[in-house]
């Protein structure tokens, strides 16, 4: 009996769980799958529940509910990995071998990277939506928020789905108009980058948004700290933005168990071959999801191609077979874009996000279009995640590849 | 898109930026850092520029904090020698690809 272990039970490993146990027989080969969590997050729920379109119970399920029959769950926290002994050691001791392993343990945020971010004033007027405890905080304080300067940060890049704290500006844009309060609200987005677009199609087809909904820009913004005392984030360059509500995204890093077994770089992300997703350093450890290094975007649209070529990956890497190296960054998101509307976008390591339909070349989606047919698609969502996603089953015209864009939109 | 600079012709985007390293040369590095209003280019930049252009050719990701923890230079040095957009200025003038998000 050989064995196969997959570390995180997040989106990426429940994925490879359902992908590997209908390839690989029960008569030879033993499936694992460890997570230090028995509940899952739809994580894109997040970025709707503070704004109270979403319940708790909308967007968390047991973890078991989606781990298929013959995969044993293993409820507990990682210590160390040693892919040099091929074995796992958990926080309670045990030890767990393996022939294969798949490292899928995503990414986390890390506040206490950046100076004064924690501290008295933390889930009081600085918040976070990135975790269940922050999102729900966040909802409680827009309940009650009187009116202000409402500053919308990311720290630095990458962070998991990377466009999600422009959703929330939107978002929050139209939160407030519905509240009728917009006119007592200023809104700034800062970023560390150019612009809040900084591709040149997307930025030249949504560039007004920010414009038409009056939200302020500050960018090429790298905050050195948050002063608490006087309600500003600070940059190196000694500019400053005051705030009455601020909402960080604060830096992403891998998972600290990745860190204490020294397998990732500054921000404990491992190095990954970016189209077969075999690790650089192992060749029988895989990574897949926002644990690795590559430069695809940290998302779960990312984690569903990855994870039908990794699956392939695997079983022609236990057949002494060569890997495909077929991964192409592919990434497929909606963006909320407020007011009932979304766009959509599909991109890869080559090919920036650009107009054309989708699925189909007949759509019924536009890419690149504000829709509320695209909003629609954004809620539905959450029910193909929970039914089809997980349990890795093929979601219709939908391929692990990017279809070319139309030389239409060149 | 094509660029005549210091006397070199260079394949740029439409934002200015080389899209092909190798087309770089030191004295492309210094008229596209005249044109940003950088320089003139003393041994901090260059040490900036060179650590750039290695993690860029070794496929590596480029980030403020791992300029940071390089030893290379601290974030606000770097703001010093590249005002206004660090990243952005620095990543144009080493020849290589903008900083960029999703969209």
């Amino acid at each position: 009996m050989r064995d196969l272990l997959i570390l995180g039970a997040g989106t990426a490993g429940t994925m490879m769980a359902n992908h590997l146990r209908r390839r690989l027989p029960r008569a030879e080969w033993r499936l694992r799958l460890v997570d230090r969590s028995e509940k899952h997050l739809y994580q894109p729920g997040l970025l709707f529940l503070p704004f109270g379109d979403y319940t708790e119970s909308q967007i968390v399920r047991n973890t078991r509910d989606f781990v298929p029959d013959g995969v044993d769950f293993i409820h507990a926290e990682i210590g160390e990995i040693r892919p040099q002994d091929h074995e796992v050691a958990l926080a309670n001791g045990n030890v767990l071998a393996y022939d294969v392993l798949i490292v899928a343990t995503g990414c986390r945020t890390a506040p206490e990277e950046t100076e004064g971010m924690l501290g008295p004033k933390w889930r009081v007027n600085i918040h976070d939506f990135y975790t269940l405890d922050g999102a729900r905080a966040l909802r409680e304080k827009l309940a009650s928020f009187p009116g202000g300067r409402v500053v919308v940060h990311v720290n630095e890049m990458p962070v998991k789905c990377p466009v999600a704290p422009l959703e929330f500006t939107f978002l929050a844009d139209s939160y407030f108009k519905k509240r009728g309060i917009r006119d007592r609200v200023t809104l700034t987005y800062v970023t560390p980058l150019s612009g809040a677009f900084t591709k040149p199609k997307a930025s030249k087809k949504l560039g007004h948004l920010l414009g038409d909904k009056g939200i302020e820009l500050v960018t090429d913004f790298v905050a050195e700290r948050v002063d608490q005392e006087n309600d500003k984030l600070v940059c190196y360059d000694g500019r400053e933005v005051p705030y009455d509500l601020l909402v960080t995204t604060p830096t992403n890093m891998g998972d600290e168990a990745v860190r204490r077994s020294g397998l990732g770089d500054d921000l404990d992300f491992i190095a990954t071959h970016k189209h077969t997703l075999q690790s650089i350093d192992h060749s029988d450890v895989f990574v897949l999801g926002d644990a690795t290094n590559l430069p695809a975007s940290k998302a779960g649209s990312v984690a569903h191609f990855e994870s039908e070529t990794l699956a392939d990956n695997i079983l022609r890497h236990i057949n002494g077979e060569a890997l495909k190296e077929e991964f192409d960054g592919h990434s497929n998101c909606f963006i909320e874009s407020g007011d009932g509307k979304a766009l959509l976008i599909d991109f890869n390591y080559e090919h920036e996000p650009h107009e054309g339909r989708f699925p189909f070349a007949f759509g019924p989606m536009k890419l690149l279009e504000e829709s509320r047919l695209n909003h629609l698609g954004k809620l539905a969502f959450r029910h193909v995640y929970w039914n089809l996603l997980l349990k890795a089953r093929p979601l219709p015209g939908i391929s692990r590849q990017k279809k070319a864009p139309p030389a239409a939109a060149k | 898109m094509n660029k005549n600079l210091a006397g070199t012709d260079l394949d740029v985007n439409e934002e200015g930026y080389l899209t092909d390293m190798t087309q770089w040369t030191e004295a492309v590095a210094e008229a596209i850092a005249a044109e940003e209003g950088v320089g003139p280019l003393v041994e901090g930049h260059w040490k900036v520029i060179r650590y750039l252009r290695e993690q860029q050719a070794k496929g590596a990701a480029l980030t403020i904090r791992g300029m940071g923890k390089s030893g290379v230079v601290t974030t606000k040095e770097l703001y010093d020698l590249f005002p206004g957009g660090p990243l952005k200025k620095s990543s144009k003038i080493a020849g290589i690809p903008k900083p960029v998000g999703c969209i």
